[in-house]
């Protein structure tokens, strides 16, 4: 993993109905960090992670990745950079086998025969699904289909791993082991996510988005902490720091 | 509407054969997608009351499917699905040629029903051809080799777009007609009215859904051109797989085979 790192200066994005999706973002993320970005619905998460790998274009500021400004020209080797896992895995694998989805992205990078097999092989097993391999990607399971789709972008073995609502639609076993699996990711990692309690375990550092803005950001902790924060941006602390249902007690504080 | 959703699994299947191991599906598809052109382009030129002459051209995709390894239900099932939409075009063709052409005996064949039937065979072997070539090539290298022919780029992607957009049309269409069918309650619901803003409101949801499946495919890379995993190259085989079929193709059209042999059982066996 060699010198990773995104920065977001003042980004605004403007849809063109006019409604203000980002107003004046800034942040920085360095290399090997674990970040949630969290927030309501319609708080500019998901616009936010489409311009970290340059699907969007910003109306104003600047996305830096490594250093470098995400233009038009270093589009293509940035996007090498960002891995962008997709909410829904449907939305991602599009092709017939699960092979042929793993090996898409690794292709277009040029790559081809026993590296590009080597390359399609690791993903799979890193993420425990070798077996799956020549099954069509609509056969799986929703955990299963979650964990391909992660293959598809480790194959092209990116150094910032950025994934919408990881654990949504996953059953809680699946999500466990979903969890455990991103945790031994080296990566830079950044989440949106309305799974609080993964992004309590999984993320030292939390931003919180409210109608396009940075309302907050640091320490997960001391974010959930916040009642005054959380109730303003129309979040709740994680259950695992609400009261215990039984001798109502609180757990962690 | 399991109907629908039925169809997509069957559509899906297709698209994994073209994964097979045989010696057909490790041609180079350049080959393969001339052969299936300059064999669509034979069929295509008879003559409009040909069609014992036609006969012989079937065994192009009768050993086209057999050293294929493809499933021959499978693909007549599909033949036979999609011929309908052919023989429309020859449909009223036996009432409005009423010239007799050919005497069997007491029977009576007219020129309509004999361009009738040259349709039903034209439209069987071109849809087997082009169905056995997908399930041979897969669509993806088809369009690429297309492109490798020389055709526009645009037109290539263009055309793999359109293909990928019929499964998410179908994926979405279940999903909504079966939303629909849950609330009429085992009745026609609304009928017809309930029907028009149902297929505007699926243009609009498979069009973001292939909104978002392309951001997906520019998200790892995808720059308009397509890859396909398996390596190959335009050799002797092609040459000897294209110039074969080409000689035969051309030998069937030049020369009615099955007159000749008629000529000859009738000439020398008295």
């Amino acid at each position: 993993m060699s010198h990773s790192s995104v920065e977001v200066r003042n980004l605004r994005h403007l849809y063109p109905d006019g409604t203000v999706a980002l107003g004046d973002v800034s942040f920085r993320i360095s290399q090997g960090e674990s970040v949630a970005i969290i927030g309501a619905n319609g708080a500019g998460k998901s616009t936010l992670l489409l311009h970290l790998n340059g699907i969007l274009t910003p109306t104003g500021g600047e996305v830096r990745i490594n250093d470098l400004l995400l233009t038009k020209g270093t589009l293509a080797t940035l996007r090498r950079s960002v891995g962008m896992v997709f909410q829904e895995p449907d939305d991602q694998l599009f092709m017939p086998t699960v092979h042929d989805d793993v090996a898409f992205g690794p292709l277009n990078l040029g790559f081809k025969g026993e590296e590009l097999e080597r390359r399609v092989r690791d993903a799979l097993e890193r993420v425990g699904v070798g077996h799956l391999r020549e099954k069509a990607p609509y056969n799986l399971s929703g955990g299963e289909k979650k964990r391909v789709a992660i293959a598809t972008v480790l194959a092209m073995t990116p150094e910032i791993l950025v994934m919408d609502e990881p654990t949504s639609g996953l059953d809680p076993h699946a999500r466990r082991r979903l969890m455990g699996l991103i945790r031994e990711f080296p990566h830079t990692k950044i989440f949106t996510s309305h799974d609080l309690d993964m992004v309590l375990e999984l993320c030292p550092r939390t931003i919180v988005l409210h109608e396009g803005k940075v309302a907050a950001d640091g320490p997960t902790l001391e974010i959930f902490r916040d009642d005054e924060l959380l109730a303003r941006c129309r979040l709740e602390k994680p259950f695992l720091m609400q009261g215990c249902p039984v001798c109502g007690k609180r757990k962690a504080t | 509407m399991a109907s629908l959703d039925g169809a997509l699994l069957d559509f899906k299947r297709m698209e994994r054969l073209a994964d097979g191991e045989s010696p057909l599906h490790r041609l180079e598809p350049r080959a393969k997608l001339l052969v299936t052109l300059l064999f669509m382009a034979t069929v295509i030129s008879y003559d409009r009351y040909a069609v014992t002459a036609m006969i012989p051209l079937f065994i192009f995709p009768v050993v086209m499917l057999s050293l294929g390894n493809l499933p021959p239900a499978y693909i007549a099932g599909k033949i036979a699905l999609l011929t309908p939409f052919a023989v429309a075009a020859g449909f009223f063709n036996p009432l409005f040629d009423h010239e007799v052409l050919l005497r069997i005996g007491s029977l009576e064949i007219t020129g309509g029903w004999l361009s009738f039937t040259s349709i039903l065979l034209r439209g069987m072997l071109t849809i087997g051809g082009g169905l056995i070539l997908v399930a041979l090539t897969g669509f993806p290298a088809i369009c690429r080799a297309l492109e490798q022919l020389g055709a526009p780029r645009l037109f290539a992607v263009q055309l793999l777009f359109l293909y990928r957009y019929l499964f998410v049309l179908l994926e979405e269409g279940g999903t909504l007609s079966r939303a629909r069918e849950l609330r009429s309650v085992g009745k026609r619901g609304l009928g017809m009215r309930s029907f028009a803003p149902l297929i505007g409101h699926l243009l609009l949801r498979t069009w973001r859904r292939a909104e978002r499946i392309h951001l997906a495919m520019l998200a790892r890379g995808f720059t308009g051109e397509f890859h396909t995993t398996r390596e190959s190259r335009f050799g002797g085989r092609e040459l000897l797989f294209l110039s074969g079929w080409s000689t035969l193709f051309i030998t069937l059209r030049l020369w009615n085979l099955p007159r000749l042999l008629g000529t000859l059982v009738t000439e020398f066996i008295p």
